[in-house]
């Protein structure tokens, strides 16, 4: 799990003495975590450095409030994904639909791609083109359920963690999770379907 | 309960069962209904390698240098930049 990589063994005392080079060392551990985050969640280089320079300068900001009962990382990422929410709602206001899956009983749209591409060969499956239409599936999911699936499946969180980043409760954080995942499986169905639609012309 | 109805009943575990996280009776009741659905089958699947394939193309990504360069100088930690 990339959040697990490195042992998190900062002295606190020191962060929230304003320690540079602890912060320095917190920094270098944790920004590409947080880039990547901010990436997937926004689409947009620009938008995920911006993201990724205010998580850092909001904890250095704020270490001194960070009471330690969760790990850093998970603190790191409540403020990076807070961050990324704001944005996503100043610039693309669309992706915060009414819809609010939480409170929706309403079940998943029934599977409509049932294809079997699963056999295309990896350099097809994993190609720029895509790549490119993976992003934009993410891009399609509302932003309660985008997040989810970038802290779990992407970053590799549990769904504890996750429900601690986004004080959601496990079940939610399952129920949104399978319902992103059910939708992106449509999508890139829907695009591979096309992809062995054309191999298997003659 | 026909074939039909239960693969929409079972469709909200299938994530979970993907995970195997889900309890063994609702676990069981899934594998003796992929047993006799294709559809459900291709769905798991589809929805695995779906999830594999973020994975997979996630860690090939790289955060460029200048980013990490723009972020200590923003932050003014550029004496730690060598480390
Ligand atoms: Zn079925």
């Amino acid at each position: 799990m990339s959040n697990r990589k490195t042992k998190e063994v900062f002295s606190l005392d020191a962060l929230r003495a304003g320690d540079r080079a602890e912060f320095a060392r917190l920094v270098e551990t944790y920004y590409e975590m947080i880039y990547r985050l901010a990436l997937k969640m926004l689409n947009d280089s620009q938008d995920a450095e911006d993201i990724l320079q205010e998580t850092f300068i909001k904890a250095y900001q704020h270490i001194r409030n960070f009471d330690g009962r969760s790990e850093l990382s998970t603190w790191l990422y409540r403020i990076a994904t807070n961050e990324a929410l704001m944005q996503l709602r100043r610039k693309r206001p669309q992706t915060f639909s009414i819809e609010n899956p939480e409170f929706s009983d309403e079940a998943e749209p029934e599977p409509v791609q049932i294809v079997d591409w699963c056999c295309l060969p990896e350099e097809e499956l994993i190609s720029a083109e895509a790549q490119a239409r993976m992003d934009v599936a993410i891009e399609k999911l509302p932003a309660s359920l985008r997040v989810v699936f970038v802290l779990r499946d992407i970053q590799g969180l549990s769904t504890r963690e996750t429900g601690e980043v986004l004080d959601l409760s496990e079940t939610a954080v399952k129920t949104r999770l399978s319902r992103a995942r059910l939708r992106l499986r449509e999508d890139l169905s829907s695009y591979y379907a096309e992809r062995l639609g054309e191999e298997n012309r003659p | 309960m026909s074939a039909h109805q239960s693969c929409r009943h079972l469709l909200a575990s299938l994530s979970e069962f993907v995970d195997g996280e889900l309890d063994e009776k609702l676990c069981a009741e899934i594998e003796r209904h992929l047993a006799d659905c294709e559809n459900c089958r291709i769905v798991i699947d589809s929805l695995e390698k779906t999830v594999s394939l973020y994975q997979t193309v996630s860690k090939t990504e790289t955060v460029p240098d200048e980013v990490r360069e723009r972020l200590f100088h923003r932050l003014k930690l550029d004496e730690f930049l060598e480390s």
